[in-house]
């Protein structure tokens, strides 16, 4: 699908990236993990095109950048707009793509209904908790059908038991949809279980260490698997060795 | 908790009644509460219509300044040019002594009642214009990025993001705009009643002053005390009435 290549982002003094590369193929489910300050989340950025390499360049396999909605991005927090109902959050990408109200609304709670959401059409997102906030969130960056979902630490704000239950309906999605998704996360747990490519980043500067792939199989059920346990032992371990170097 | 203000309001009101019988000051120095409520009463009609006729300057002011407001608030959001060129001189009119300049307006503007409102304007306008401006680029950068992500328009971030998220902020300038506003009239109507035009409290206070009514100016400044409690009061409620209504 896109291919980072050679990438390097200052900010002022601080080398946030350099000489980052990574291809990612459709379908990937790619896990950016590393501490606060690795520039996880700047590469991502860099991938949505919300900012640009100082060194080096993204190309796409298609040839050309993405196209308004071919890209999802979910942030760290749900970024909802406070004054409107779950639908109208959901409705935006395709508002502001032009698409009429009448046109978008059957998106707008399928969508809705993908994430669990039937029902909550129009609460205000003070009404929600911060679980379906999020959901929310994914419904919208999944509206328009996006072939990449960008997810920033999108559950580092939630409890366990909400954290857990949307990770899995995140692996649910990522196989009913099939697209391809790349997420940040400092959660070592987080990576194991949802990536399937896990890539380790190491700070100051932010680099890529290395890459491990996940054995697991992506269901809910990997979580009790012995394999599990032993690639987060592993993934720690790496992290470790890699921090240290 | 809730009634303390009342109750205190209550007791310095008896103090002062008490005070100026046992001491017996005459009227025309410190009028009590019983002359004063006696000078209201005996021209109420003339008082509550040079109520009206400054209500009505107030409310005129707030609205244009609101709406002048608005727009500068948008244009120097929108646009970085316009915002070094305007706002060094929005401070330049928040400092300047309205009554310094009072008397130039009233010759420039000519018809009183306009006069008047360019006034009050000239004081009111500058918080709700600055709080909207602040408001204007208090969207979080996360949803202004999202916004960009979706390709979306100037026009489309200003309507759908910047302009909501300034609401509160907007309020909130306009209840302190409100209150300078009445401010504004009652300065204005000072200078301009000193020159014989205005039928407003400020000329009564001013009528009565020059006749030694003390009981029918303190009769005018208690109107005019509780008009301003209304304003912001009333002003408060809309704003809180407004952001219930918006995020539920």
């Amino acid at each position: 699908m896109l291919r980072i290549e050679q990438v390097g982002r200052r900010f002022g003094a601080v080398e946030a990236l350099r000489d980052v590369s990574l291809a990612i193929a459709d379908g990937d489910f790619v896990g950016l993990l590393g501490p606060s300050g690795c520039g996880k989340s700047t590469l991502l950025r860099l991938i949505a095109g919300l900012d640009q390499p100082d060194e080096g360049r993204v190309t796409w396999d298609a040839g050309r950048q993405p196209t308004q909605g071919e890209i999802g991005f979910v942030f760290q927090d749900a970024t909802l707009l406070p004054w409107a109902s779950a639908a109208d959050n959901v409705f935006l990408p395709l508002r502001l793509r032009g698409m009429a109200r009448r046109q978008a609304m059957p998106l707008v709670h399928a969508s809705l209904e993908r994430v669990g959401l039937h029902g909550f059409a129009d609460a205000r997102p003070r009404q929600l908790s911060g679980g379906m906030r999020m959901r929310v969130s994914i419904s919208r960056a999944l509206v328009t059908r996006p072939r990449l979902l960008l997810l920033d630490e999108p559950f580092a704000a939630l409890d366990e038991f909400t954290r857990h239950k949307l990770q899995e309906d995140l692996l649910l999605l990522w196989q009913e949809l099939g697209c391809t998704i790349v997420f940040v996360t400092h959660s070592i747990y987080e990576a194991a279980f949802l990536a399937r490519r896990i890539v380790l980043m190491t700070p100051r500067p932010g680099r890529i260490d290395h890459e491990i792939a996940s054995p697991l199989r992506p269901d809910a059920e990997a979580r009790f698997d012995p394999a599990y346990a032993a690639l987060v032992t592993h993934v720690t371990h790496e992290m470790q060795r890699a921090m240290a170097a | 908790m809730k009634y303390a203000p009342a109750l205190f309001g209550l007791a310095a009101l008896v103090a002062w009644e008490a005070a100026v019988r046992i001491a017996q000051v005459p009227a025309y120095l410190v009028p009590g509460p019983s002359a004063i409520i006696a000078a209201f009463l005996a021209d109420p009609s003339g008082l509550l219509s040079s109520l009206a006729s400054t209500l009505l300057v107030t409310f005129a002011a707030l609205f244009v300044a609101a709406l002048v407001g608005v727009v500068l608030a948008v244009a120097i959001a929108s646009n970085r040019l316009l915002a070094a060129a305007i706002q060094p001189w929005a401070v330049v009119l928040q400092v300047t002594p309205i009554v310094a300049i009072a008397p130039l307006i009233i010759v420039w503007v000519g018809d009183p009642f306009a006069s008047l409102v360019v006034c009050a304007t000239i004081v009111a306008f500058f918080p709700v214009f600055a709080n909207t401006a602040a408001g204007l680029a208090s969207a979080p950068a996360e949803l202004a990025d999202l916004f960009r992500l979706y390709g979306a328009s100037r026009f489309a971030t200003l309507w759908l993001l910047r302009l909501p998220a300034a609401l509160p902020y907007f309020l909130a300038g306009l209840r302190i705009s409100g209150g300078l506003a009445l401010v504004g009239a009652v300065v204005a109507e000072f200078v301009a009643g000193s020159g014989g035009v205005a039928s407003g409290l400020a000329y009564r206070i001013l009528e009565a002053g020059y006749r030694l009514q003390v009981p029918r100016m303190f009769a005018a400044l208690v109107l005019l005390s509780l008009a301003g409690i209304a304003i912001n009061f009333g002003l408060g409620a809309l704003a809180t009435a407004v952001m219930r209504r918006r995020d539920g």
